[in-house]
């Protein structure tokens, strides 16, 4: 009986002490960018990638990396909904009943992603239509989902916005990785300027590169060439960081 | 046979995977070995086959710009559209939830068949997916919205039902080793998108 006792009240006791980081989250007594903070941003850029170790969000990664502008405006709109869905479940974490999570976590996510739907709308028109349902797709892209289930509901309001920019900032680094191999190489352009020189009808018109007789690889257009682009980005990341490989 | 067409265009044309990368993540994470890979092609199909109709009548009637005219005439200008996302992804969440409960009192085999990959369904993109390209293709009529949905599960079935069974010949291979799993399943996959593409001609 006692022991039950002291078992409550100790959690109890638990539980104020997490009222009080919840309350004074950002100004823990930990430095504000302190060791642990830092890998919260570094770890998902090489270690712990969300595309090509966690295999987290794949789906809307790779058919709008045909061009560099569409890449980067996927990659902060991911940015934004992950930082502010992470920090609102986190908020939220001790009132959400863990049966009805998912639903509230889809709420939340879906509520931000028709925000940034909108404000791309308003502001980037051309860009929106490029990436068309794929906006929508962030709800259900699953690192949104994945961060929110295994950082956020178990961690304070920062920290858990750190890991969903760091987190983020990972997947557009492959995004835009993938974005420029294919642009360059597909049509020999950079965020749409010709850094190869100019291609004309005759080699007599042309500029550049393809003065000498340079030919763009239109197989790099085609949607299949993106997932061979992550293969070999993970070809070489593994050969790089060899505590990565799979067993099988 | 427009609605043939629809069908074929949608299996194989514009396979969900191999043309739009839709639901990669469930098709890279549970296509080890045919059995489970088969369980969770037959929950998409099945998901799929009824989420895109209910939410083809919703968008005709509550979102579309106009849709609520059947109400009155002062409804007609009201526009409902930026509340898409939010309404589909209720749907799907509720359907998934209530065709499993649906699975377990009725086909109690089915259900033990499926198992967790069911609950797993509300988050895969191509259920989503097929809703928004649903919403985007602008149908007619309730029968394509029915055939869309069919064919597009169908489609995701073949895909990984195949990388599976690629994937299962492959572990007795002497892959590189850092390309070893999820590398060598993104090329043949890669390779294999190629291979669909020639079906990109083909007219009924």
């Amino acid at each position: 009986m006692a022991k039950e006792k002291t078992y409550n009240s100790a959690k109890e006791e638990e539980k104020k002490k997490e009222m009080i980081l919840f309350l004074s989250d950002s100004e823990e007594k930990e430095h504000f960018l302190s060791k642990a903070n830092r890998k919260l941003l570094s770890d998902p850029l090489d270690d712990n990638n969300p595309i090509t170790v966690q295999v987290l969000g794949i789906c809307s990664a790779l058919a709008i990396t045909v061009q560099l502008e569409p890449a980067v405006v996927m990659a902060i709109a991911v940015m934004a909904v992950m930082a502010f869905s992470n920090m609102i479940i986190s908020m939220l974490r001790n009132m959400i009943p863990s049966r009805i999570r998912i639903i509230v976590q889809l709420v939340v996510v879906a509520s931000l992603v028709i925000l940034v739907d909108q404000i791309l709308k308003a502001y980037a028109y051309d860009v929106s239509k490029q990436l068309s349902v794929f906006i929508g797709l962030i709800i259900t892209n699953c690192i949104v989902m994945g961060r929110l289930e295994a950082f956020a509901l178990g961690n304070g309001v920062y920290k858990s916005f750190l890991d969903g920019i760091g987190n983020a900032a990972g997947y557009g680094l492959i995004l835009i990785i993938v974005a420029f191999f294919r642009e360059l190489l597909g049509s020999g352009k950079l965020f749409g300027f010709e850094v190869l020189g100019h291609q004309g009808a005759t080699l007599a018109d042309s500029t550049g590169l393809y003065a000498l007789g340079y030919e763009n690889n239109g197989l790099m257009l085609l949607s299949p060439m993106a997932l061979i682009v992550v293969g070999v980005i993970i070809w070489v990341q593994r050969s790089r960081n060899r505590k990565l490989i799979e067993e099988n | 046979m427009e609605l043939v067409n629809l069908f074929v265009r949608s299996i194989f044309i514009e396979n969900m995977i191999f043309a739009y990368f839709l639901g990669m993540c469930s098709y890279l994470a549970v296509s080890k070995t045919v059995k489970t890979a088969v369980g969770l092609g037959a929950a998409v199909i099945f998901v799929l086959a009824i989420t895109v109709p209910i939410n083809y009548l919703l968008d005709t009637y509550l979102l579309r710009p106009g849709a609520l005219s059947w109400l009155g005439a002062e409804y007609a200008s009201i526009d409902l559209s930026f509340l898409s996302f939010i309404m589909f992804i209720a749907v799907i969440a509720s359907m998934v939830q209530l065709v499993e409960m649906v699975v377990e009192k009725f086909a109690p085999a089915l259900y033990g068949a499926l198992g967790i990959f069911l609950p797993l369904i509300a988050v895969n993109c191509a259920i989503l997916g097929g809703s928004l390209f649903m919403q985007q293709k602008n149908f007619t009529g309730f029968s394509e919205a029915v055939t869309y949905g069919v064919g597009s599960g169908i489609g995701w079935f073949l895909a990984i039902l195949a990388i599976a069974a690629i994937r299962e010949k492959i572990a007795y291979s002497n892959v590189p080793a850092p390309l070893k799993g999820l590398g060598i399943t993104f090329i043949i996959t890669g390779l294999m998108a190629l291979g669909f593409m020639s079906f990109m001609g083909i007219k009924l």
